[in-house]
């Protein structure tokens, strides 16, 4: 039971796929400009990397090694496609979708699907792969909301579209909205997460 | 003259790293030195080279809406099928690349290898193939310009920064920032730099 607890908490804390492993930067920073985007973004990435690693899990026996990578990009394909359709469907989605364009198709190329079906659902039993993929998803989408918090906040003084600091008079700040910044913060959190934790820092 | 435009423009204002953060994690991994980034980099300009064009062609002639009209099907959208050909072109031609110079070029296979099955995950190339299926270039010439701008763009960030982070090595940095942390902020800083080309209009 201890280690089905490690499986969940391990990718949340101590093997962020963010933080720690540098997987799926590329789709995670340019969503991060608003809450929402980046909440639809985060649930997305769970389903994809839960559900595809379940199948690999399944399939892991069956695939060979030669072609694995093909296979492998088939099964997230074909989960990122259900997701896509899924999110064009509904009103309240629809919008956010277009928001996020070409990312959420994206998440096919999304190193933590893939890395994650390398490195654990291909060696392990099913269930395990899935709470591993899921909660992989939970670590990334966790700092992905924490980037957003911050770029809302600064950037447009709101959160989740309801006015916080602009309230108050604050004027955004267009800097923050732009891409180098997210960079600049993830660089903070990651400065943030190795403080308080000293195992994780690069000799 | 609209072509040369386009270039410039998908290489500098446009860059994959600086505006859309694609490719980002192969970036941050083999940006340690320019030798190695160099390899991946001209790899890269040669699979988004070679692979949009085709997916420029699947696109236009089997998936967008009404692209069948040739096959006698003018109501036929297939155009949810686009992620998973899309990838599958780019996955299949990089295992093909991967064989083709394993057998012939073994020095730079050995010298690559680990890479070119990379380049099947990198955001860049799907994320090109993604952005020219948006924008509805009119041409294959333009597709070809588009993904020769934007691979090159590519090359440059990552040469760019493997240099500067071989300096960093002598550099003081505070624990907790060393390594990755201070690798986010410089490509931060280099973003910063990069938006000045947003102003030139051709």
């Amino acid at each position: 039971m201890s280690k089905l607890k490690e499986t969940i908490l391990n990718p949340i804390l101590k093997g962020n796929p963010i933080t720690v492993l540098v997987l799926g930067i590329c789709s995670s920073l340019a969503v991060t400009v608003e809450l929402k985007g980046a909440l639809v973004m985060s649930l997305s990435v769970i389903v994809v990397t839960g559900i595809s690693s379940l199948i690999c899990s399944l399939l892991r026996n069956t695939i060979p090694n030669r072609v694995r990578i093909i296979v492998q990009l088939v099964v997230v394909a074909m989960m990122v496609i259900l997701v896509d359709q899924v999110l064009k469907a509904f009103e309240a989605t629809y919008a956010i979708d277009k928001q996020l364009s070409v990312y959420i198709g994206l998440i096919i190329t999304n190193c933590i699907v893939m890395g994650r079906i390398e490195a654990f659902a291909l060696g392990n039993k099913p269930i395990p792969s899935l709470l591993d993929g899921l909660a992989n998803g939970v670590g990334y989408g966790l700092i992905l909301l924490i980037v957003a918090f911050f770029r809302e906040l600064l950037g447009s003084g709101t959160l989740f579209g309801i006015p916080v600091l602009t309230q108050f008079g604050y004027t955004g700040n267009g800097l923050v909205i732009l891409p180098p910044m997210a960079l600049i913060i993830l660089g903070c959190v990651i400065w943030v997460h190795r403080s308080i934790d000293k195992d994780l820092q690069e000799k | 003259m609209e072509n040369l435009s386009l270039f410039i423009k998908s290489m500098f204002v446009d860059n994959m790293i600086f505006a859309y953060f694609l490719g980002m994690c192969s970036y941050l991994a083999v940006s340690k030195n320019v030798k190695t980034a160099n390899g991946l980099g001209l790899a890269v300009i040669f699979v988004i080279a070679c692979t949009l064009p085709i997916n420029y062609l699947l696109n236009t002639y089997v998936l967008k809406p009404g692209a069948l009209a040739w096959a006698g099907l003018p109501d036929v959208n297939l155009g949810f099928l686009s992620y998973i050909i899309f990838i599958a072109v780019i996955a299949a031609f990089t295992q093909l690349v991967e064989m083709i110079v394993e057998k012939y070029l073994p020095a730079l296979y050995s010298s690559l290898g680990i890479y070119l099955p990379l380049i099947a995950v990198n955001c860049a190339i799907l994320g090109a193939s993604l952005f020219m299926q948006q924008r509805d270039f009119v041409s294959l010439g333009q597709a070809e310009v588009y993904a020769l701008g934007s691979g090159i763009g590519w090359y440059i960030a990552i040469v760019a920064l493997a240099a500067i982070r071989e300096k960093l090595a002598y550099s003081n940095i505070p624990a907790g920032l060393k390594g990755t942390g201070i690798a986010f902020i410089t490509v931060g800083l280099m973003g910063i730099a990069f938006m000045m080309f947003m102003g030139i209009s051709l």
